[in-house]
């Protein structure tokens, strides 16, 4: 499994990356690997108001549902929609595949480093 | 405690991923991932473990009779040979189980029941046992692997003399030899794709694995688990005990009519199919023709109402969309009327289409 330096990772298997006060959000390869095939991809509106430790969404395999949850509260600035049409992507390339792009950020989840995640998950 | 299968330690070396299912610990995927081992059975050719299944022997001289007292088929003229489907139901009308009768001689018939029925159905026939029938849950003894696809004759006349290979669907043949190891082998599967199912004696289904491996090597033969097994037969429609039938649903609200014979003398559940007619309620498929995933036990809808539910649902990886199979109120299905599915608190607009989603061309 490989897990970015650059990246912040959550309990729940979602990635963060800040970039000044915005920040992308998207799945770890760990989830991706244990969801198996994605097929589905379902997101909130940009506008839309995210909660630190809420679900924002969720990602669908051939077996299985999972929420997706957000390391940030915020404001929904931008959506992925190229995940809309094929999940696929979240598979093949997990850091690449950013769900959402959050503005506004005013609080945020306990935070793991690569090195404690991948300890975390191994 | 789960059981293991003989062939755990094979799927574990080849990388499946071990769940649960039906009381055994068996692989739901290996590496290549359910949607390529989907389409692995779909255009090429797959191999499933599933030895998890029951088999109960009945033997004897009312043993036909028997047959024809607790299933809703008619087997008077099954002969040796062959093969045939049949739901077994209770007197309410609803379904113990869905099984396979092989007709191995005269007074001796081989009975294959889903895996976690098995000791189900077996306290159930020797309840409602007949003199002159012996009844035998044999399932230990026996490993079975599923080779599935359009090449699977092609693989397995490698491994097998073609005078051991059954020619026609729902036939089988019961002394065969595969390299040295006594197997029976049917043209039968749970895929919608031509294939076979074989039958072993438990020690040897790992040395059967790895020759049907080896021998489908080059025509792109690869290990396939439950996931795929369930998206293969959803795609070709066929029921799945617990989803599309249960001790409630009756074959017929299934719509598995074909193997229930109203005009046999009487078998069990008759009088309550019978007072069930027309209809409340029938199977139905459903396409998705908004977005999202269908799952079982989700609220189906039309003009704003109830008609009934989901009973299995997922993206279908051949067909490339998501579709599911429902029971709904007999007045509201109808096949090309829009619906709405309730997943999750999200209305998804679906089509009412007919069954099965996917038929291959013979």
């Amino acid at each position: 499994m490989f897990y970015p330096k650059e990246l912040k990772y959550t309990k729940d298997d979602e990635w963060i990356r800040f970039e000044g006060d915005e920040a992308y959000v998207g799945i770890t390869d760990y989830a991706q690997s244990e969801l198996g095939d994605l097929v589905f991809v379902n997101l909130p509106e940009v506008g839309d108001e995210v909660v630190a430790g809420e679900a924002f969404g969720d990602v669908e395999s051939v077996k299985a549902v999972a929420d997706v949850m957000c390391p940030v509260t915020g404001v929904v600035l931008e959506l992925n929609e190229e995940l809309l049409d094929d999940a696929s992507l979240i598979n093949s390339d997990p850091y690449g595949s950013w769900f959402i792009k959050v503005g506004s950020i005013t609080d945020k989840e306990e935070l793991m480093t690569s090195e404690e995640y991948d300890a975390y998950r191994g | 405690m789960e059981k293991k299968t003989p062939l755990y330690d094979t799927h574990v070396r080849y990388g499946g991923k071990i769940v649960e299912f039906g009381g055994f610990l068996l692989p739901v995927q290996y590496e290549a991932g359910v949607k390529a081992e989907h389409m692995a059975v779909r255009t090429k050719c797959g191999l499933f473990d599933v030895s998890h299944m029951g088999e109960i022997l009945v033997q004897g001289p009312k043993a036909k009779d028997f047959l024809n007292l607790i299933l809703t088929n008619d087997y008077t003229d099954l002969q040796p040979g062959f093969a045939r489907y049949s739901p077994m139901c209770n007197e309410n009308g609803g379904t113990v189980d869905d099984l396979i009768v092989y007709m191995k001689a005269e007074n001796d018939y081989f009975v294959v029941v889903n895996a976690a029925n098995t000791d189900k159905d077996f306290a159930w026939m020797c309840d409602h046992k007949i003199d002159g029938v012996e009844l035998k849950n044999v399932s230990d003894e026996y490993g079975q692997v599923a080779l599935q696809g359009p090449l699977a004759e092609k693989i397995l006349k490698k491994v097998v003399d073609e005078k051991y290979i059954p020619a026609g669907y729902y036939t089988c043949i019961f002394d065969a030899d595969f390299k040295g190891i006594p197997v029976m082998i049917s043209r039968t599967g749970y895929t919608g794709e031509d294939g076979f199912e074989i039958y072993m004696p438990a020690a040897k289904a790992p040395d059967v694995w790895e020759a049907l491996m080896t021998a489908g090597k080059d025509d792109g033969l690869i290990p396939c688990a439950l996931g795929a097994r369930d998206t293969l037969r959803m795609e070709a429609a066929m029921p799945l005990y617990g989803h599309e039938l249960n001790d409630e649903i009756s074959p017929k609200t299934a719509g598995l009519g074909f193997a229930v014979k109203m005009d046999k003398p009487d078998f069990i559940g008759k009088a309550a199919i019978e007072a069930d007619q027309p209809l409340k309620h029938r199977r139905v498929g459903l396409k998705v023709t908004g977005r999202g995933i269908l799952r079982e036990h989700l609220d189906v809808y039309r003009d704003g109402k109830v008609v009934g539910h989901t009973t299995s649902g997922t993206f279908l990886p051949y067909l490339g969309s998501s579709y599911a199979m429902a029971i709904v109120e007999s007045g509201a299905r109808e096949i090309g009327a829009p619906c709405q599915v309730d997943v999750r608190g999200r209305m998804v607009d679906c089509e009412m289409v007919g069954l099965p989603f996917y038929k291959r061309e013979k």
